[in-house]
């Protein structure tokens, strides 16, 4: 190997021109590999693609257009005060670049995201589409069987679609694929965590990223390749300082944002983008009823986001407060999409619980192909600076 | 002494049976505490004024004060005071309005201060913001708080499965607590019997927004629409009070009827109607005057209206059951009109302009609430396609006055009524599905 180029550069050029792939080419590939495979997409933030994997088919991650997308027709779908995810989606399918996907998750997670399932059905008629709805009650007998209940749903619509049965089986299976998944994400945020310039967080965004078009299996594999080749490399340490990156799990950020993050002196340590990957924090049970023991963990075992009630008000904010502490992080930067109601209503509460724990943040906002950087570097690298020189020690 | 140059406004007796109604509520909520009384603060949609009742709290809605002062011109620098506090420009002005309010001191119409509520209910119904506003003002407040989740209509349909969540929420969760923070046993006889009331009041209720099929209509859907649907989407739905002001309100419009009268404006009955439209999307507050007369000045009717069924879908066919009391009162919540998916609302739109012989369909998109507004641009289109009929689009807010521009409005609007001239005279015929 040449030794001029780090061991993580294939990894992490191949994650890259997965990003960048607009018509999903390695998913398309998938699905022609076979006769009768089928592609289901999904919005962020959570979908159990355990039971898309059970039956056979891929779940495809959805996060937008990207900054290089022009968005020509999504733009007439929607006002000038509507974020920019819906419009650029729109244009993905619009521009036949979806045409292979089968089906479509809509996860609750706002308005507009709802709203958009409907425009779907009336747009896309013969794809098969549901707005999945999770719970907001967390007692096992009240929202976990109501979960149960939509989780069913689910699994009979996607057995209609595959024209077979989704055994309890195929479930049990799925879900410790999904463990060993969810298990390397854990390992590789953990990773950042103890040694961020080993692993850049431009860098583990696309490798997670990744995830979001390719089959588990690969994606799995590909973490532990990339985990060993993160260890190998021969990367200096800089006087950075370690934030979180707060607001992002559902309009992306552009690459050029995190990247332009890191340039001004700042390790991300942790982030709330593709929470699907590690919504359930925990390993699920591969024993027992399959729908059950992912209704336990939905209501037990998941992360906190701005798409969820938090039912004790005195714990508003404190999932934020325990990542910047587990994290060791210093600070918190706020990035939150234009016009995204969820983040931007959540904010001042989750301020208000970092002030309260003396934790420096700033705040700003940006749209997947926002494209001027240098206000957010500056931004960012007084932030950085100011953490630096001013935070007691 | 009267300003000559605002008309007076013509006052019939269920406007002064109404506005005694709200008076005496702000009345009784700003003296709760003198009085002994708890309060509830809940929400329109998915308002659960019967079982409130039953433990004999007092209903206060964040949204109808938003309401209030964005008529009155106070809503513009409670929202200002609210982003100076941190709250983004960009979301729902409604809970701007409602925290710039609590920050100035939480004054009621009555100029009394509102009283810190009890518990806050918050019924989840067709709006996501509801949530995070609820947690907003349980940070203020540190008072008890109740979710009740209602699962989105994502198929179009109430499914068994959905009812049983809500029921059981109701059952395991809402009414204990509600039991706890009053005191007071719960009674299902004494739901039934609100629930009986409220199904008196909302027949004739919709007797009322379905005289707009006349021609002409002696009503206006929206403007005045928003009239009617104050009792029964409030604080007085099951009530003796309720049925009573639909009662009147139904008499007076038979009389119009009978009479071949048109809607009453706040300058006067309408003696021309020139255009009937439909209307998506809630009114603007802050101009609601002015931007009612562009519609009554160029002879513009709404017949019908979505935004009279955000508190309530009852026109095709709901009603309260006292006979399955708390599944009546999941399938209000869950039929709500914007926890229905948009193929839905767009059949409603098709219904509305088929039934009530519509000249088009007027979409107010507000900045405010995506509940609404996204998805507006197809509705828009699938109206136009389906029907034939022309479709306008014109933005405002709920109420923050800096997004009212009254030029604006007027030139799109009288543009649309120049469009709808054009198509009488060229016809037109829907365009193939």
């Amino acid at each position: 190997m040449d030794a001029t180029v780090a061991p993580t550069t294939p990894i992490v050029e191949r994650c890259q021109a997965l990003f960048e792939d607009l018509d999903f080419t390695a998913a398309r590939e998938w699905k022609a590999a076979a006769d009768g495979r089928k592609v289901i997409g999904y919005m962020p933030v959570y979908v159990p693609r355990e039971i898309m994997h059970a039956a056979g088919m891929l779940p495809l991650g959805i996060l937008g257009g990207g900054e290089s997308m022009e968005v020509i027709h999504g733009d007439a779908y929607y006002q000038s005060y509507i974020c920019r995810i819906p419009r650029s989606t729109i244009e993905l399918a619009i521009t036949k670049r979806l045409d292979f996907v089968d089906g479509m998750l809509f996860p609750s997670i706002c308005d507009v995201i709802r709203n958009l399932s409907g425009m779907w059905k009336l747009m896309f008629p013969g794809v098969y589409v549901r707005y999945f709805d999770v719970p907001q009650n967390f007692a096992d007998g009240i929202g976990g069987s109501y979960y149960v209940g939509e989780l069913n749903e689910l699994r009979k619509g996607l057995e209609a679609l595959g024209g077979r049965p989704i055994t309890d089986e195929a479930l049990r299976q799925s879900i410790a694929v999904y463990n060993e998944n969810r298990r390397l994400v854990r390992a590789l945020y953990d990773y950042r965590t103890q040694q961020p310039w080993k692993a850049p967080a431009s860098e583990v965004y696309v490798v997670l990223r990744a995830g979001m078009v390719l089959p588990v299996e690969e994606h799995n594999q590909l973490m532990q390749d990339y985990l060993a080749a993160a260890e190998a490399s021969d990367r200096p340490m800089r006087d950075n300082c370690r934030i979180v990156m707060q607001g992002v799990f559902c309009e992306q950020p552009p690459l050029n944002l995190i990247k332009s993050i890191e340039l001004a002196g700042c390790y991300i340590v942790d982030d709330d983008c593709m929470l699907v990957t590690r919504w359930l924090m925990d390993d699920v049970p591969t024993d027992g009823d399959p729908m059950e023991t992912l209704a336990s963990a939905f209501l037990h075992q998941s992360m906190e986001t701005a798409a969820k009630y938090e039912p004790d008000g005195s714990r508003k904010g404190q999932f934020l407060v325990d990542t910047v502490r587990r994290r060791a992080a210093e600070g918190v930067i706020f990035a939150a999409p234009s016009f995204c109601d969820p983040a931007l209503l959540d904010r001042p509460m989750l301020a208000r619980a970092l002030s309260d724990e003396s934790i420096p943040y700033i705040s700003f906002k940006y749209a997947e192909n926002s494209g001027q950087m240098q206000p957010i570097r500056e931004q960012a690298g007084t932030f950085a600076d100011s953490i630096k020189l001013w935070s007691e020690p | 002494m009267s300003d000559p140059r605002t008309p007076d406004v013509v006052k019939e007796p269920s406007m002064l049976k109404q506005k005694a109604m709200i008076a005496d509520n702000y009345e009784r909520l700003t003296s709760a505490p003198e009085a002994g009384r708890k309060v509830a603060s809940t929400y329109v949609p998915g308002n659960l004024n019967e079982l409130i009742m039953c433990f004999d709290l007092l209903n206060n809605l964040p949204e109808i004060n938003a309401i209030n002062n964005g008529m009155r011109r106070k809503s513009g620098g409670m929202i200002m005071e609210a982003e100076k506090m941190g709250h983004s420009e960009d979301v729902c002005t409604y809970v701007k309005a409602d925290i710039g309010m609590m920050a100035k001191g939480n004054i009621a119409p009555n100029g009394k201060p509102l009283p810190d509520p009890d518990v806050l209910l918050l019924s989840y119904t067709g709006c996501f913001t509801f949530m995070k506003w609820f947690e907003l003002l349980r940070e203020q407040y540190k008072c008890p708080t109740i979710m009740l989740h209602v699962p989105y209509e994502g198929d179009g349909e109430t499914t068994d499965n959905m009812r049983d969540y809500v029921v059981k929420q109701l059952r395991e969760e809402v009414i204990p607590t509600l039991e706890e923070v009053s005191g007071v046993k719960f009674d299902i006889d004494r739901l039934r019997e609100y629930l009986a009331e409220s199904a008196r009041a909302e027949d004739n209720h919709v007797w009322v927004l379905e005289s707009a099929k006349s021609k002409p209509s002696p009503i206006d859907a929206y403007f005045g629409g928003v009239y009617y649907i104050g009792p029964i989407f409030t604080a007085f739905r099951g009530t003796p009070d309720a049925t009573e002001y639909y009662r009147l309100l139904r008499t007076e419009i038979e009389e119009r009827m009978a009479a071949g009268k048109g809607p009453i404006t706040p300058e006067g009955e309408m003696t021309e109607e020139k255009y009937r439209l439909v209307v998506e999307g809630p009114p603007n507050w802050t101009s609601f005057r002015e931007f009612w007369k562009m519609f009554y000045e160029e002879g513009a009717v709404v017949v019908a209206s979505t935004y009279t069924k955000v508190g309530g879908v009852y026109d095709f066919g709901f009603r309260h059951d006292p006979a399955k009391p708390l599944e009546s009162l999941a399938d209000y919540c869950l039929g709500c009109y914007t926890n229905r998916n948009l193929p839905w609302r767009v059949d409603m739109l098709q219904h509305y302009m088929d039934a009530y012989e519509a000249d088009g369909l007027l979409v107010n998109s507000i900045k405010s609430c995506n509940s609404f507004s996204a998805g507006q641009l197809l509705m828009m289109r699938e109206i136009e396609r389906r029907t034939g009929k022309p479709a306008a689009f014109i933005e405002t807010d709920l109420v923050d006055p800096r997004y009212f521009s009254q030029a604006n409005v007027k030139n799109r609007l009288e543009s649309y009524f120049q469009m709808i001239d054009q198509k009488r005279r060229g016809g037109s015929a829907p365009a193939a599905a």
